[in-house]
């Protein structure tokens, strides 16, 4: 079920499937827990993903005969730690609402997706916020997740060309993404919308506000309460 | 006590051993660019391995310290002066009271690392004081040291006190310890450097001519190389057909291969996760040799099987374990 494979020589991918689905979601889910759950000598970090999960060791502090490879002691330990794998019980999703300012000077693709999908512009908003969104995995940059679920009927592609800088909490629609920019950062997406939120922020004892297992609903506020929004 | 920055260089970050553990909310990892060099800086001073030193970049910056104090140069070795008396990089020296260190510039390799005893005193977030400057948190500020700043100093180990006191002998005077970390404990830096290979997970996929270019070609260190990663030029590399990759993890030195055909070797500020075909991954023993590159410098790769690259590292490891047991009888005796 679970396969594993070196990446470089302090780390091993655990992949659990092949495909961004549900059911592939739920196993990451469930070894990501196991991760957190065991104490594994020697592993420093993990990282799920949309189909595996990447633990990074040190090499030098993983247990066992210290003649032995210390991949294969790390994927010994691993296979003991996931005994039972599928009886873990899955962590409780968190909901996040994430509250939206859609169109205007926030969101200046807006128009242009409706156009292209040939919706108007509150059916897009209407559709947008309708929507249960997944948080597949959180990477690419600090607190970015990658959101599942988005309605096929207000997919649209990426911007020929990419701005230089949009500004964090820019909601935007990417091809069959939608997803919000965590930092000011280049971004070839479609932009609709921005959120009051802060969606990465260092001081937070949690910096990234989605986490990988999320649950994402969007709410569209006026532009009146987006300014307005406490910080 | 205090280190004032009379001018910062070009790139001058705090960097330690990088922060583990946020790395599933998208947090890089950062940390030294040659972990090798952080290490021996810090164990000169008597500091603990995972203590704040300042990396340069091609230019080194000039340091004032407003106190005695015990510093050394890892890395690259851009001629450091203290007070304009040369002193060698690799070796613990005292720094009398308003003393000033110039790093340098233009040497052999790319990043020269400034440890002091007692290490940088900037806040830890989230466990490491390492600067990531393009989320502008860690270190100073979440900056590069500008011309100006002031910076603090931790409190020194009693090792570090023990190697200080035995420095200064003349408390007016520069004093370099004649003892040093062997140069087989330090790595072979080189401006044509020969770096080991694992494969990578899509290595299969690269065509026959472009697997066997990759170990026999040598690959130019382009000019938009940085922390992030290393682009290599000179040499395309195509794979067999277009490949749909899935988005995970990452590690440090994960070779991609961007449609585009030239390859990015991932570095400390590496994103933690990715998406283009992984054609390689360095041998960690080997990072420091990449790291030490400067755009045009040349490197050459050859393949190394996990097994080979783990028992170097260990190997590696124990050197600097011992290395680091011989500073602590050495001055647990009150010997210099």
């Amino acid at each position: 079920m679970l396969r594993y494979a070196p990446l470089g020589d302090h780390a091993i991918v655990i992949t659990v499937g092949d495909a961004i689905d549900e059911a592939t979601h739920r196993l990451v889910r469930a070894v990501s827990a196991r991760l957190d759950e065991t104490h594994i000598p020697g592993l420093v970090d993990q990282v799920p993903a949309f189909a595996s999960v990447v633990a990074h060791y040190d090499p030098a502090a993983v247990a066992g005969d210290a003649h032995r490879v210390p991949y294969d002691r790390m994927v010994e330990a691993l296979e003991t730690a996931f005994a039972g794998l599928e009886h873990q019980r899955p962590q409780p999703a968190r909901l996040v609402e994430i509250p939206v300012c859609y169109g205007g000077e926030l969101g200046p693709d807006l128009t242009e997706v409706a156009e292209r999908t040939g919706l108007a512009p509150n059916e897009v908003v209407a559709i947008h916020t309708a929507g249960d969104y997944l948080v597949y995995m959180v990477g690419f940059m600090p607190g970015f997740a990658y959101l599942g679920g988005l309605d096929a009927r207000i997919a649209t592609p990426r911007r020929q060309s990419p701005r230089t800088a949009v500004p964090a909490g820019t909601v935007g629609i990417g091809g069959q993404q939608t997803g919000v920019y965590p930092l000011v950062s280049p971004g070839g997406w479609n932009l609709i919308g921005r959120t009051p939120l802060r969606v990465f922020d260092m001081s937070r004892d949690e910096p990234a506000l989605l986490a990988a297992g999320d649950r994402v609903r969007f709410r569209a506020i006026t532009l009146e309460e987006f300014r307005s929004w406490p910080a | 006590m205090n280190i004032r920055v009379l001018s910062s260089g070009l790139l001058t970050t705090v960097q330690d051993l990088g922060r583990m553990g946020m790395q599933r909310s998208g947090i890089p990892v950062c940390g030294a660019m040659d972990r090798s060099a952080l290490l021996i800086g810090n164990l000169l001073v008597g500091n603990a391995d995972d203590a704040a030193c300042l990396e340069a970049t091609l230019i080194g910056p000039a340091l004032q310290f407003d106190e005695p104090a015990l510093i050394a140069i890892a890395g690259a070795d851009f001629g450091a002066t203290v007070n304009d008396q040369p002193i060698p990089a690799w070796h613990a020296v005292y720094v009398p009271r308003g003393g000033t260190l110039r790093v340098g510039a233009h040497g052999a390799g790319c990043r020269p690392y400034v440890a002091v005893a007692g290490g940088i005193d900037v806040p830890s977030v989230f466990g490491s004081r390492s600067t990531y400057i393009r989320a502008a948190f860690g270190g100073l500020d979440g900056r590069a040291l500008r011309t100006g700043d002031v910076l603090a100093r931790g409190t020194p180990s009693d090792r570090s006190r023990a190697i200080q006191h035995a420095l200064a002998s003349d408390p007016d005077c520069i004093g370099v310890a004649r003892w040093t970390v062997g140069p087989p404990v330090r790595p072979r830096y080189s401006a044509d450097a020969i770096v080991r290979l694992l494969d990578g997970a899509q290595l299969a996929e690269l065509t026959d001519e472009s697997r066997q270019r990759l170990f026999d070609a040598s690959f130019r260190v382009s000019a938009s190389s940085d922390r992030m990663g290393y682009r290599l030029g000179g040499v395309e590399l195509a794979l067999r057909r277009p490949l749909e990759m899935l988005s995970e993890g990452v590690a440090f030195g994960t070779m991609q291969l961007p449609p585009g055909g030239v390859p990015i070797v991932l570095m400390a500020d590496r994103q933690t996760t990715g998406g283009y075909p992984r054609i390689a991954e360095v041998a960690a023993i080997d990072l420091p040799l990449i790291a030490q590159l400067k755009p045009g410098d040349r490197v050459r790769f050859r393949p190394i099987s996990l097994a080979d690259a783990q028992r170097l590292y260990l190997a590696h490891e124990d050197d600097l374990a011992q290395a680091r047991a011989s500073i602590a009888l050495r001055f647990s005796r009150g010997r210099s």
